[in-house]
């Protein structure tokens, strides 16, 4: 076969001086620049490129845009592989290449077409009829039914594409840069309006890319250049190729997904170009010019390839320059593909006869007439036949109302059949913006009834297939969005262009049978196979619903979403049921409009960028170290820092029994920390803690327990009285935002009144915890004008002064039960605190700590962890806290709460000491507690309550453990039974403060 | 060891490229200011006090939202209705804070808070399409300009954001938590115009 021999000598939108080489299934072809994959295709005479879904039946080409069903293609490989392209719509490249989907071992011999022969037997709803017995082998079928079912393949390396998005924002939207668009674009960007003006195809135009037709007097594609010249040179005027609205969103909130760098070579776009950019765009006003959709007709075996949309056909051969076939047939109920006719005329292909469902006469038919062409009037196709490819079609005349035949059949040779079954406006975006969709008995179509947000639609989109119409539509919602965006700028005259008469249509949703009671393979969505016969059969069993009718036999739920076959399933549908089709309604049209990138929702979030880690100043001594990291909120903080060959039980005991017996240090820097300053400080802390705070004098902390208003405990932490109006509050790190804007919510919307300012100094200080009995002489070592003494700096007091020639503040309060001081210097000498201290306190066995050892020092001491002894329902008494509520105080936050019936009565779960019999076993947190004894036979066990921290005590050389136990604090030397997968433990109730409990060491 | 001077380092102190100089010659260009002294102010607008508070920035508070006002090295960006950022000169930010207090006397708060946030400047023709991969404000020129400022998100960190000239150039203000993030998505965000040049 000659190169290309179905391609045109000349016309067309292609540069014939460069050749592009492509492969489609495994064999190499070559087209010119401005084809598409599925031009090309057809310029190298491949008609068969996929197979259908669920029948794996041979298809072609069947249109030229997004509403594509049956040429489906996996394009590229290995990691770029992209599953279930549109061939219509894939922009040829150098090195392209693209497989057939759904068949095996290839395109042509698929071994699947077996579940065509047995199509009786695989109506609608066949799977769900089918494979529900027995009822757990479902999850045997589903795997081999959707392995059977096929679409495309994922792929599974990353994607080695840059993905980004963009917020835009815009006086005015326009989805589609057809004639409608254009003229709107015009009208509204000069009046110096901000307009981004988008289209999914690589070049603007629309139709009038390959449509005969003149605009202002001369060639519509002059027009065409002259107004993108024009519109580029507004300087607040984007113009967006290869960029499709994917959804219409509240708010006039728009996502628009541009396929940046798809049309070249992966190997030749620019590395730090994004593949795709998803828009995110907010529009005042919207102009929806989106065009229409032409319908196929429904016939027997109407997916053939050679089957071909009547405009598509037209568009292949004046845009692509392609033949789409030797010898045609057209079959229509409309006008508008005798345009086709004429366009077949000019490349060659000859013309068997004309099919037009119409029986009267109308103006385009007697002009196919004069010039020789046989119109077969009041006539339908009734079948087509062929293998891979169409041979030949049947015809018959329609009686009067096209339900039945009324005369004898014939058969007439061609190998392409273009049809038309009139336009349905392309609705999509519209109806997505909310707004509803009113049936145009006269068109045939649903077209936007009334908006719901500031939108219009013009053109084609709105049901005016005229070209007059569509450029006056689009100049007059330009200018109207413009003005409504408050744009005063000129108005110009609308572009012009003839009138056109045309005839009316001749609705026709389903051609008849020959036959009576066959099943027919009449296809009305061809992507999903879905026939007239699944509709009629689901309305029987009772589907009568059109959403019911989707589920139930797929039409409409593929990746086209049924732009070809949605109006045919309705009209059918409305046919069976005896309902009108308004009636029966649409479903619902969801975003996107086409399918969107993975990747390009993602954009760039993905990798470090997926989820950003809070740092502290001291981070990269800690990741230096080696340090085992652990998220606490959005930060990470080391747990423990490994030695040469030391796991994380090692690591962690050496580190407590460095704080028990000499010193660490640990990052505190994330605790959170709110600077509080005004005359009414003190009655803010009064109300959201539950102790009194009027006693605390400049210089000293006080510990704090904060509730929700019902009782239970928030969040904890020391609070320091700085000044006379001055406090620093600290909270746990994982809830500082979570306290801020708690205690913001009441100054801002309760207590307007009262005089107090807080600001988050979270992140302006750094926070070394230095802990263990040596930390007075490692302070000292490391030069401080500070006292530290014992009374110089008393337990639960602040000083400021220097520490390492820093300025710092120096709190003396402990959370590990040892001698503890937490620095606090500005964030800009975190590092460098850490490391004068690190270097030091070398001298007296210092060691970083982590979280764990934190954990396990605190818990020797009884110290409670907000969010981990604690969960939302455990109020301060349940703690064993009842010594920090203030009851004689007016109010706080939680007082009234705590009143309630449950939270006072007896037998709520308590905070207790665990330890175990075995002092080496662990009992595993979490673990479910029950009488020592208790039978686990019964269903459920009565439970006492769970563990809530548990760790191994270096310190004292045993397990030990914390739990909320019923009415635990009078169960004190009962024995209980920690419930283990395998077994139980025994352990016996006591006390939480396992480790120095008259607190001398605290005193250091 | 109390003798050696201590180290203060900007959250990008570790990121050489973000100490280097502006260059005209990129259609983006991204910097880190390290070290500003920021000073959050709190006081009633209409109060008294802010007339003296006015004394002594040198210049008044900015009395619409979203706006900044500012001199010399020094500005004030609308945080809230009785909400400001002073921003001033490295170093400057104990003094200003000190003669502020007085100027408050015992009225609103002004708290240091120059090491919980680093500014990083972006500016260049392009700077707009990258703040917009990663920020929902509009910032044409008819919505934003020079002199006002906004709290945001760019890509998953807060921002104060402050346009401080037409080039257009912007300060974003960042938690110091947050600093490598963000510098390091700004970064991988401008690549394709900065590449281009």
């Amino acid at each position: 076969m000659p190169p290309q021999p179905f391609r045109l000598p000349q016309g067309g939108r292609i540069d014939r001086s460069r050749s592009l080489a492509f492969t489609f299934n495994g064999r190499r072809y070559d087209g010119h620049p401005g084809d598409t994959l599925a031009s090309a295709l057809l310029a190298n005479g491949v008609a068969l490129v996929a197979r259908s879904f669920k029948y794996h039946r041979p298809r072609g080409v069947m249109s030229a845009g997004a509403e594509e069903a049956c040429a489906f293609v996996q394009l590229g490989e290995g990691a770029r592989s992209d599953p279930n392209c549109r061939a219509t719509q894939i922009e040829l490249f150098d090195g392209l290449t693209a497989a057939s989907l759904n068949c095996w071992p290839n395109v042509q011999l698929d071994f699947g077409v077996v579940s065509d022969r047995l199509h009786r037997l695989l109506p609608a709803g066949f799977y769900y009829k089918t494979f529900m017995w027995p009822r757990r082998g479902w999850l045997t079928y589903e795997k081999l039914i959707r392995r059977a079912a096929g679409l495309g393949r994922a792929p599974s390396e990353p994607d080695p594409d840059r993905y980004e998005k963009r917020f835009a924002h815009a006086d005015l939207l326009i989805a589609g840069g057809g004639p409608a668009g254009l003229a709107a674009a015009l009208a509204a960007g000069r009046t110096g309006a901000r307009v981004i003006l988008a289209d999914e195809n690589g070049e603007f135009g629309g139709q009038l890319l390959w449509r005969d037709a003149e605009i202002d007097g001369e060639p519509a594609l002059r027009w065409v250049e002259r107004s993108l010249a024009e519109l580029s040179s507004l300087p607040e005027v984007r113009l967006l190729p290869r960029s499709t609205v994917a959804g219409y969103y509240d708010h006039n909130f728009l996502t628009v997904l541009e396929r940046v760098t798809d049309h070249l070579s992966p190997f030749a776009a620019p590395t730090a170009t994004p593949r795709q950019r998803l828009w995110k765009v907010r529009a005042r006003q919207v102009v929806l010019a989106t065009g229409a959709i032409e319908r196929p007709l429904v016939f027997i075996n109407n997916d053939l390839p050679g089957i071909m949309l009547a405009g598509a056909a037209q568009a292949y051969i004046r845009r692509h320059a392609v033949r789409p076939g030797g010898r045609a047939v057209i079959f229509t109920n409309n006008d508008s593909a005798y345009e086709t006719v004429a366009a077949l005329s000019e490349a060659g292909v000859a013309i068997t006869a004309v099919i037009d469902a119409r029986a009267g006469d109308t103006a385009a038919a007697e002009a196919c007439l004069r010039r020789g062409i046989e119109v077969l009037r009041g006539h339908a196709v009734i079948d087509a036949s062929g293998g891979h490819a169409l041979r030949e079609v049947t015809v018959a005349p329609l009686d009067g109302s096209a339900t039945a035949l009324a005369g004898a059949a014939s058969t007439l040779r061609c190998d392409l059949l273009c049809v038309s079954g009139g336009w349905s406006p392309t609705v999509h975006l519209f109806s997505q913006s909310g707004g509803k969709l009113a049936f145009d008995a006269a068109s045939g179509c649903f077209i936007p009834g009334e908006s719901r947000q500031a939108e219009r639609s013009a053109g084609a989109a709105r049901g005016s297939f005229d070209l007059a119409a569509c450029l006056a539509e689009g100049h007059a919602a330009g200018l109207a969005a413009a003005r409504a965006a408050g744009f005063a700028g000129p108005d110009s005259p609308p572009p012009q262009a003839p009138a056109q008469a045309m005839s009316p249509i001749r609705p026709l949703w389903e051609v008849p049978s020959p036959h009576q009671g066959r099943r027919d393979r009449k296809f009305v969505d061809l992507q999903n196979d879905v026939t007239a016969a699944d509709i009629a059969l689901a309305a029987r069993e009772g589907y009568r619903s059109v959403e019911h009718t989707k589920r139930y036999t797929t039409a409409g739920m593929g990746v086209d979403q049924g732009k070809t076959g949605n109006l045919n399933t309705l009209a059918i549908l409305a046919g069976e049921t005896q309902g009108a089709i308004p009636a029966v309604g649409t479903t619902t049209f969801r975003p996107p409009y086409t399918p969107v990138t993975i990747g390009a929702l993602a954009g760039r979030g993905v990798g470090d960028f997926y989820d950003p880690v809070r740092k502290t100043p001291m981070s990269p001594w800690h990741e230096a170290r080696g340090a085992v990291f652990e998220p606490v909120g959005k930060w990470r903080r080391p747990l423990y820092y490994p030695g040469p060959g030391e796991g994380m039980e090692a690591a962690v005991r050496r580190e407590c029994l460095a704080v028990r017996n000499a010193v660490g240090l640990c990052d505190a820097s994330t605790l959170g920390k709110i600077d509080i300053k005004g005359r009414d400080a003190v009655t803010l802390l009064d109300r959201v803690y539950t102790n009194s705070w009027g006693s605390l004098a400049i210089g000293r902390c006080r510990y704090g327990l904060m509730l929700k208003d019902d009782g239970m405990v928030f969040d904890d932490g020391v609070t320091t009285r700085l000044g006379e109006r001055h406090y620093l509050m600290t909270t746990t790190s994982g809830h500082a935002e979570a306290v801020f804007g708690w205690l913001e919510e009441w100054l801002q919307c309760e207590w307007l009144g009262l005089d107090v300012y807080l600001t988050s100094v979270t992140t302006h200080w750094a926070t070394a915890m230095l802990a263990g009995p040596r930390a007075r002489e490692v302070l000292a070592a490391a030069g401080t004008d500070i006292d530290t003494s014992r009374a110089g700096s008393p337990y639960m007091t602040v000083r400021e002064g220097h520490v390492a020639g820093i300025p710092a503040r120096l709190f003396r309060v402990s959370f590990t039960g040892e001698l503890s001081f937490e620095i606090n210097v500005p964030a800009r000498y975190g590092l460098a605190l850490w490391e004068t201290l690190m270097a030091a306190g070398a001298a007296f066995g210092i060691e970083p700590i982590g979280t764990e050892a934190l954990h396990v020092l605190r818990a020797e001491k009884g110290y409670i962890v907000v969010g981990h002894d604690t969960d939302g329902t455990v109020t301060p008494y349940d703690l064993g806290m009842g010594w920090i509520v203030d009851q004689k105080k007016p109010d706080f936050i939680g007082k009234r709460g705590l009143r309630r019936s449950d939270l006072v009565r007896t037998g709520r779960r308590q905070l207790v000491g665990l330890l175990t019999d075995d002092p080496a076993q662990i009992i595993p947190e979490g673990s479910q507690i029950v009488r020592s004894g208790a039978s686990l036979a019964a269903t459920p066990v009565p439970m006492l309550g769970h563990v809530t921290s548990s760790y191994w005590s270096p310190a004292l050389q045993r397990s030990i453990a914390m739990a909320l136990i019923e009415g635990g604090q009078d169960r004190q030397g009962e024995a209980v039974e920690a419930v283990l997968p395998d077994r139980t433990l025994r352990a016996v109730i006591g006390t939480s403060r396992f480790y120095d409990p008259e607190g001398v060491r605290l005193h250091g | 060891m109390a003798d050696a001077v201590p180290v203060a380092r900007s959250p990008l102190a570790h990121l050489p490229e973000a100490a280097r100089e502006m260059r005209d010659d990129l259609a983006v260009s991204l910097r880190e200011r390290p070290l500003l002294g920021l000073l959050n102010l709190r006081l009633d607008a209409a109060s008294e006090a802010a007339q003296r508070v006015k004394a002594a920035l040198g210049f008044g508070l900015p009395g619409e939202p979203n706006r900044a006002t500012g001199e010399g090295g020094r500005s004030a960006l609308w945080l809230g209705p009785d909400e400001y950022l002073v921003v001033t000169e490295p170093g400057g930010e104990a003094a200003l804070a000190r003669s502020l207090a007085e100027a408050l006397q015992d009225r609103g708060a002004v708290t240091d808070v120059s090491d919980g946030r680093t500014a990083i400047e972006i500016a260049g023709s392009r700077a707009r399409d990258v703040l917009a991969t990663g920020c929902s404000l509009d910032l044409h020129p008819r919505v934003f300009r020079a002199g006002q400022c906004a709290q945001s998100g760019l890509a998953k960190a807060r921002i104060i954001l402050h346009q401080i000239d037409d080039r257009p150039g912007y300060r974003v203000f960042v938690e110091r938590s947050h600093a490598e993030y963000l510098w390091l998505w700004l970064m991988d965000a401008a690549a394709e115009y900065r590449a281009a040049t």
